[in-house]
């Protein structure tokens, strides 16, 4: 067992872990943090995305004690306090980017620090920066919208784009 | 009691923001696998490595041992209290099929089959104790090609179940002659051979994997006087009838909820082993158990779907004008006949004739058994077969007449003014404008400016040619009739239930039984009854999918929960109104025949006098002063059982670029027109679209279940199944036309399958489209770049793929399920 000590969505957190405890399993097993899901077991899926130290990582492919230290931000904790939603979960509702929902976390997690890096990205900039991140409801379609609404691209979030 | 004023004038056709999406974008879910119980106990499955083998010894004594492992579990340990895995659609009286016990103690059938079970208080511990676990494996020979199994008897070949002594499971035939819906197919074949002309192709549907996003999870608490199973699954009044009746729990006692559900596209449209499983171990143990799958194990042992040879004989006059199809399928069950089993190919029987004018027609289909994974349902379900066989074969009759692909569909389909119009396989379409759609779609698409660049890049020989390919598909959904299911041997009926409470406080609670797992039920449904009844959209809350709040149901697959679901929402709520309407007579003492209802308000017909529902509901809630003899409730419910099914339609027409010195795919453009009937809510009906072409789509390009020789899964994970990315991806042209349903009452048709039912034919066809001049007319599904490299370079249809699936393996031959589409008869399909 190793000891563990970080900050968690602005909470200070300390634990025992196993040495190969990955840190998607810390948050959910030890933390109670479900809002974070795994999808896979081979890092393709990207559901289980948080940031790291404000950069996007997956979570399975990190384990528990390399977060020691760090500051740790996952899906519950990228509203603001008085539970305001921040601009990209508000875009991902307006443009129906989710519809299962299981994917969501990791895909807004994921589009939040790509538009750290890039605020105003290109179609191809969004999808090449969502690569790493799988859904099988949406067909992406509405994900670039939300993307790029939450950009403020004034993305159409109508049904039909004709 | 206000709210009426602040309604739109109508929420059906709004774009509403879904209620769901709070919860889902701010990780407040609660997915089975998120559920934890005091004393909760895990699960860790053994899995066979070997496709079929016999079980010569378990021994489980030292993962017994291994730390906090709480007890290791055999088939031979569970006996009959694991139960049964169910066949609910027997195609045939005598159909042959193998008992699908959830844990086998003497013999595996497939690789990824459960042996053994581990309980422990924690999931590492149990998968470690789980590696401890020492079975003696005797290999038997496996029944893995799909043509190779249809053929081999007791005396030649490999059996999939020596026991049975065949590999054919069922036989299911439709002919048009015999049914008195059509002609002789036979002699319109010969017809044709002698003054006309004859397409004859074969077909592989190759096998898929649903892969929905939230890997399969299941837990059980026996604890309390009823047993309670939380499952990700699309179907839990399903799964608790099933369980009732194959493990001796009084139906009574059992409550099955499926929370939050990640997807499910028929992947979850099953009653699994690892249910069955949990459900045993739980109660011999007596504390919650858990069992929560990996992806790899969920792509080895969820069902796949598709997997079919179709041999295809199309019949038609010189000019194209049809006269008859034939149809020989022969359909990969797996190693078991899963819930539905035989019964998704024969979904397809109906469909093959599409929205053409088929004179005659003869569906042919044999099932069979291998060593491979079970198949079932995945999105479209039989449909998504049909409608590529149809829709390429019109493609090819194009060719061979010499004009372009819209026209000849165009000289054959079902005119508008012929609706409703009586098919060759019996079904009465009851609506569709193919001819408003098409219009629509081709001005979209710019259907003749592509066709002249077409022309331009095949006169100048340009290395990147352009294909354009059309799908006008229709589907049947809204699964279905009683009395039809039925007919076709179905073990359970297509009603659906639904009821609505009126709360003291003016709110409703609807109760549905259909159960959603991302299609947005709460938001469509709501708007249903609010224009219903004239309430708030957000005072009106949807419960579903737990089966002691929605005691009666049916689930959601087929395309049903609006058109079935919704047809009984909509009259239990009109029941609401009939029963409010004495009670608002006695409280505006008025005459109950000079009410009338509008608006959320019952008036007295010429006054301003009026009162609101809600404050009728208030009113009964307090009962003080009601009519003589009326019972103080206003709540009621409906259970409705379709008349008929549902016929969406629409016209795709897709854009592909193929650079044929590389075989390089690019998809250009995708353009659809979808008539779906009256639209409830255009932003989920838009969401539906878009995942299902990339589920179709995907089909086209890139996806395929591909076994090894010895019958390994080697694309079991998500390195080697290739599901499409974002940036594999294009952003796509919707649209509708409308045709009202005129088989329910708010005219709406069903839209989860249409995108993938349409869109695998579309992007074939302009793959196709793009080199037939150099030659090709067919490329096998996956259209991968090297088989459109090989089939430009004179290489058939592109031969195996896989090599390219299983790289880490090296070079050697593999996959006998896979060989080239020929000459060669489809064994055993068919007269």
């Amino acid at each position: 067992m190793t000891k563990i000590s970080l900050t968690v969505d602005g909470s200070k957190v300390s634990d025992d872990v196993e040495p190969r405890m990955l840190l998607v399993q810390y948050l959910r097993e030890r933390l109670g943090k479900t809002g974070t899901v795994i999808g896979c077991d081979t890092s393709n899926c990207g559901a289980c995305t948080v940031h790291l130290d404000g950069t996007s990582v997956k979570s399975c492919n990190v384990l528990a004690v390399q977060a020691d230290g760090s500051e740790v931000t996952t899906i519950e904790g990228l509203a603001a306090a008085d539970g305001t939603l921040h601009p990209v979960q508000e875009a991902f509702r307006e443009c129906h980017g989710l519809q299962c929902g299981f994917c969501t976390p990791g895909m807004i997690m994921q589009s939040v620090d790509l538009l750290k890096e890039n605020p105003s990205p290109s179609e191809e900039e969004i999808r090449l920066g969502l690569e790493g991140n799988l859904c099988r409801c949406t067909g992406y379609h509405n994900i670039v919208r939300a993307v790029q609404h939450a950009a403020g691209q004034g993305a159409t979030t109508g049904a039909v784009q004709a | 009691m206000t709210a009426i004023q602040e309604r739109p004038a109508a929420e059906i056709g709004q774009e509403r923001r879904r209620k769901e999406d709070q919860r889902l974008i701010t990780g407040r879910t609660r997915w089975t696998d998120n559920l934890t119980l005091p004393g909760m106990l895990h699960l860790a499955m053994v899995r066979s490595p070997f496709a079929h083998a016999r079980i010569v010894s378990i021994d489980v004594s030292e993962a017994r041992t291994a730390p906090n492992v709480v007890d290791v579990l055999t088939g031979a340990d569970l006996g009959e209290s694991q139960g049964v895995n169910i066949n609910a659609w027997p195609i045939t009286p005598d159909q042959v099929a193998p008992v699908h016990l959830p844990m086998p103690s003497d013999r595996v059938a497939f690789a990824g089959e459960v042996v053994a079970v581990v309980v422990a208080r924690s999931a590492a511990e149990a998968r470690d104790a789980a590696e401890l676990v020492d079975v003696d494996y005797e290999e038997l020979p496996a029944a893995l090609d799909l043509k190779e199994a249809a053929a081999a008897t007791d005396q030649e070949g490999v059996l999939a179940h020596p026991d049975l002594g065949t590999n054919r499971s069922a036989f299911w035939k439709f002919d048009s002659a015999e049914a008195g819906t059509g002609g002789d197919v036979d002699e319109a074949i010969q017809q044709a051979r002698a003054d006309g002309i004859v397409i004859e192709r074969e077909y592989r549907q190759q096998r898929l994997i649903p892969a929905f996003m939230e890997p399969r999870s299941v837990v059980v608490d026996p604890t309390g006087e009823q047993l309670t199973m939380w499952s990700a699954t699309q179907v839990p009044h399903i799964l608790r009838f099933a369980l009732a009746a194959t493990t001796g729990v009084p139906e009574s006692k059992i409550r099955v909820i499926a929370p939050d559900v990640g997807g499910g596209f028929g992947g979850k449209l099953q009653t699994t082993p690892e249910e069955w499983i949990t459900w045993a171990v739980a109660r011999r143990i007596g504390k919650p158990v858990k069992y929560t799958e990996t992806r790899s194990e969920s792509l080895v042992s969820g069902h796949h779907g598709r997997d079919q040879w179709q041999k295809l004989t199309l019949a038609a006059e010189k000019d194209g004008t049809v006269t008859g199809l034939k149809v020989e399928l022969l359909a990969d069950m797996g190693a078991y006949v899963s819930l539905v089993g035989g019964g998704v190919p024969v979904l397809g029987a109906f469909m093959f004739n599409a929205i053409y004018k088929f004179p005659s027609y003869q569906f042919n289909c044999q099932t069979v058994l291998t060593n491979k994974t079970w198949t079932d349902a995945y999105r479209g379900a039989g449909r998504p077969e049909a409608t590529f066989a149809i829709e390429r074969l019109m493609d090819e009759l194009a060719a061979e007449v010499g004009v372009d692909p819209l026209a000849i569909r165009e000289k054959n389909w079902i005119r508008h003014e012929e609706f409703p119009f009586t098919t060759v396989a019996g079904l009465e379409y009851d609506s569709g404008n193919y001819e408003a759609a098409t219009a629509r779609a081709k001005e979209l698409f710019g259907y003749d400016e592509l066709r002249a660049e077409q022309q331009a890049r095949r006169a100048s020989g340009d290395r990147v040619q352009l294909g354009i390919g059309v799908s006008t598909f229709t589907e049947m959904c809204g699964l279905a009739p009683s009395r039809v299911l039925g007919q076709l041997d179905y073990g359970a009926g297509g009603w659906e239930h639904a009821s609505v409470r009126m709360l003291a406080t003016g709110k409703v609670e609807v109760v549905t039984g259909a159960s959603a797992h991302g299609q947005g039920h709460e938001t469509a449904f709501s708007q249903i009854v609010a224009d219903r009844l004239g309430v708030a959209f957000e005072d009106v809350e949807v419960l579903h999918g737990d089966t002691q709040i929605s005691h009666k149901g049916l689930d959601t697959y087929g395309s049903r929960s609006l058109v079935v679901g919704g047809e009984a929402l909509v009259r239990a709520a009109d029941k609401v109104i009939e029963r409010a309407r004495p009670i608002a007579a006695h409280m505006l003492e008025a005459s109950v025949d000079d009410l009338e209802f509008s608006g959320g308000r019952f008036a007295v017909r010429g006054t301003d006098q009026g009162v609101a529902i809600g404050e009728v509901a208030t009113a009964v809630f307090a009962a003080h002063d009601l009519p003589d003899g009326v019972e103080p409730s206003i709540d009621s419910e409906a259970t409705y059982d379709p008349v008929n099914f549902n016929f969406p339609h629409g016209t795709h027409l897709c854009a592909m670029e193929v650079d044929t010195e590389t075989g390089e795919l690019k998809m250009r453009k995708y353009v659809c027109v979808d008539d779906i009937g009256t639209i409830i809510n255009p932003l989920i009906v838009a969401g539906q679209v878009h995942g299902g072409l990339v589920q179709g789509i995907a089909q086209a390009l890139w996806e395929e279940a591909v076994h090894d020789e010895s019958g390994t899964l080697v694309s079991g994970s998500f390195v080697d199944y290739l599901l499409p990315t974002a940036a594999d991806t294009i952003s796509f042209e919707i649209d509708h036309t409308t045709s009202p349903a005129t088989t329910n009452s708010l005219g709406t048709k069903g839209v989860g399958e249409a995108g993938t039912i349409a869109s695998t034919p579309a992007v074939v066809n302009a793959v196709v489209d793009a080199v037939r001049h150099l030659g090709v007319h067919d490329i096998q599904m996956p259209c991968t770049p090297e088989r459109v490299w090989r089939a430009v370079n004179g290489a058939g249809s592109g031969g195996s793929t896989e090599g390219a699936a299983m790289p880490h393996f090296g070079d050697q031959e593999a996959a006998g399920n896979q060989e080239q589409p020929g000459t060669a008869s489809t064994e055993g399909a068919g007269a």
